[in-house]
């Protein structure tokens, strides 16, 4: 989606934009005061010194030397420094998860635009799919309880015929629900994005691919993905930036227990440790726009091919 | 695919049709799951089987859960959604119409509010959180240097419910308002308004009784999305609010805690309004849509 070309209206005086500014300026300062000057707030008090009590205005590195420390060598045990083993759980989450809700959502939107014929229960179908994101994620996360638990239907069912003598533990509260919840939450992020590109798609299009002899996954692969292809973008834009900063949905479903770069952000600011949680989220921010940055790069890339 | 004579399905369309089935149920059985929980018998426990049917945990759950008042959480939250939904609709409206004239520096505004919806949302919540403390820091400093101990000693912080709070939400349902006003506006024939300017309305007559009837319906799925989204949001409010808390986040809280059915009430009490906010939004966009399609006869 892109801004709609500035009106052609004949009568564009100066006065026509004044007017305009005003009428957007209350949307602007929304975003000045609430976005754009936190955001400095947070580069600014990453070079800030502190103590128990106050916040000390400085010119520092030191929050940002203190968060790798020790990084440049394994531990004695083998094992990475806190913060690149952080990061490196919080990307593992990323990568699964953008894989199964790109493959989910992909095939959900690929029915939903080429395989329902009437407008009407297209519509339907879409609004179904959709309503759940309307509704509050804690709510969707703790709907797993009752299935997944130690006592969950799950297990019951499992034991019950005769599959499982103990109950399986990593049902719940385990890497594996922290995925399962990012799918169910999130996968309509990448639904809707991909459906939007697909029903843009020229149906005769397929239909010259189909008598030129391609075969369906041909079709596939060479046309209806690249047509796609912003919708992916956008989609990936979207799962990738959520699950990099996200400390609700790994916190209940990880009972707590499984670090993520977001949650490390949340209990430093909970000790109002505010320099370091700044700098923590500077560098949470530059690791996602270079993410964001290459995932747009593969378009360009492609299209110059 | 509509244009297609035989009655056979493309290839590809049952396994689909099993992965959509399969992804609705999904979607939605684990909330079903929960919902039926929530009206355990007082014996009942987390999970199934159900012992007895009872209103017992509603009942709970206004009496409140420990020591969290889950009435005036409801409250705050039904609040501050209403002022979310009405500043979103306002705010975006304007926005759209401003979008439409030549808008200097209109682009970077676009980038902002895009930047806005995609950066995550622990940033934004430590952004501002960090923001208002600064400010209260300066305000009692002031406030020492002026001499009034008096004012200081009652000073607490300006974070709050319908300060910083309000902000940090503004800034998760005005992208979502801004991009359906684009959506709106894409498609919008701009000669109707050309015609009532041609028989000499002002400006607020065309808008008025001319281009709001016609994004009426549009208008009404903004409020919709400020209103839900302000309703369930927690990770942007969770560092900006202070003291008091909404309801999703005594919810989060209460997850560790409250080992009852109760906090599956709860579950189906925020989802009901959700619901019932959908319902409406829905029913008056319907509604909007058939008097404005009438209207044009």
């Amino acid at each position: 989606m892109s801004a709609p070309a500035t009106a052609g209206h004949a009568a564009a005086q100066p006065l026509h934009t004044v007017r305009a500014w005003w009428q957007a300026a209350p949307f602007a300062l929304v975003f000045g005061l609430f976005f754009i000057v936190p955001l400095a707030l947070i580069a600014m008090v990453s070079l800030w010194d502190f103590n128990e009590y106050e916040l000390i205005p400085a010119l520092s590195l030191r929050n940002y030397l203190s968060i790798f420390e020790g990084c440049s060598h394994l531990t004695d045990n083998g094992d990475l420094c806190v913060t690149l083993s952080t990061y490196l759980s919080t990307l593992k989450f990323c990568l699964l998860v953008w894989a199964i809700t790109l493959v989910l959502g992909f095939a959900v939107a690929c029915f939903l635009a080429f395989h329902v014929r009437s407008p009407g229960m297209q519509t339907l179908l879409f609004v179904l799919c959709t309503v759940p994101f309307w509704t509050s994620n804690v709510i969707r996360m703790i709907s797993w309880v009752p299935l997944l638990g130690r006592n969950g239907l799950v297990n019951q069912t499992l034991q019950g015929i005769g599959l499982i003598d103990t109950p399986i533990e990593w049902l719940l509260f385990s890497d594996f629900s922290v995925v399962l919840a990012f799918v169910h939450l999130y996968t309509m992020f990448m639904i809707v994005p991909i459906f939007n590109s697909m029903m843009r798609i020229d149906r005769s299009l397929l239909e010259a691919a189909t008598d030129a002899g391609a075969s369906g996954w041909q079709t596939l692969w060479n046309v209806i993905v690249p047509l796609c292809k912003t919708g992916i973008i956008i989609g990936s834009i979207f799962v990738v930036t959520i699950v990099m900063g996200d400390f609700v949905t790994i916190g209940v479903m990880g009972g707590q227990q499984i670090a993520s770069v977001g949650k490390i952000i949340q209990v430093q600011t909970s000790y109002l440790q505010f320099p370091l949680a700044a700098a923590n989220a500077v560098i949470l921010l530059a690791v996602v726009l270079m993410i964001i940055w290459g995932l747009t790069r593969l378009v360009d890339i492609r299209k110059e091919l | 695919m509509q244009a297609r004579t035989s009655d056979a399905r493309a290839p590809g369309f049952w396994p689909l049709a099993l992965v959509f089935a399969l992804f609705v149920l999904f979607m939605y059985g684990p909330m079903f799951a929960i919902f039926t929980l929530s009206f355990q018998g007082p014996e009942g426990g987390l999970t199934f089987p159900m012992r007895g049917t009872s209103l017992h945990w509603f009942r709970q759950l206004a009496e409140g859960l420990g020591t969290v008042d889950i009435a005036a959480a409801f409250r705050r939250s039904l609040m501050l959604g209403a002022v979310v939904m009405l500043l979103t609709v306002v705010l975006s409206v304007l926005a759209g119409l401003a979008f439409r004239k030549r808008l200097a520096g209109g682009n970077a505004l676009f980038y902002v509010a895009v930047a806005s919806l995609i950066m995550p949302s622990i940033i934004v919540s430590l952004g501002i959180g960090l923001q208002f403390r600064l400010l209260d820091t300066g305000l009692k400093a002031a406030l020492a240097a002026m001499g009034a101990e008096g004012t200081l000693e009652d000073y607490g912080t300006a974070l709050g419910l319908l300060t910083s709070a309000l902000g940090a939400h503004l800034t998760w349902t005005l992208p979502f308002g801004l991009l359906i006003m684009f959506a709106v506006f894409n498609r919008f024939n701009p000669a109707y308004e050309e015609a009532a300017r041609d028989l000499g309305a002002s400006p607020w007559q065309s808008f008025r009784h001319v281009v709001l009837p016609l994004i009426g319906a549009s208008v009404v799925g903004i409020g919709m999305f400020g209103f839900t989204l302000s309703w369930d949001e927690i990770a942007r409010t969770s560092q900006a609010i202070g003291d008091v808390n909404t309801l999703p986040l005594e919810l989060q809280g209460l997850t560790s805690t409250v080992t009852t059915p109760a906090i599956y009430a709860l579950g189906t009490v925020t989802t009901v309004v959700s619901f019932l906010v959908i319902g409406i939004a829905l029913g008056g966009a319907a509604l909007l849509r058939r008097r404005a399609s009438k209207r044009r006869g």
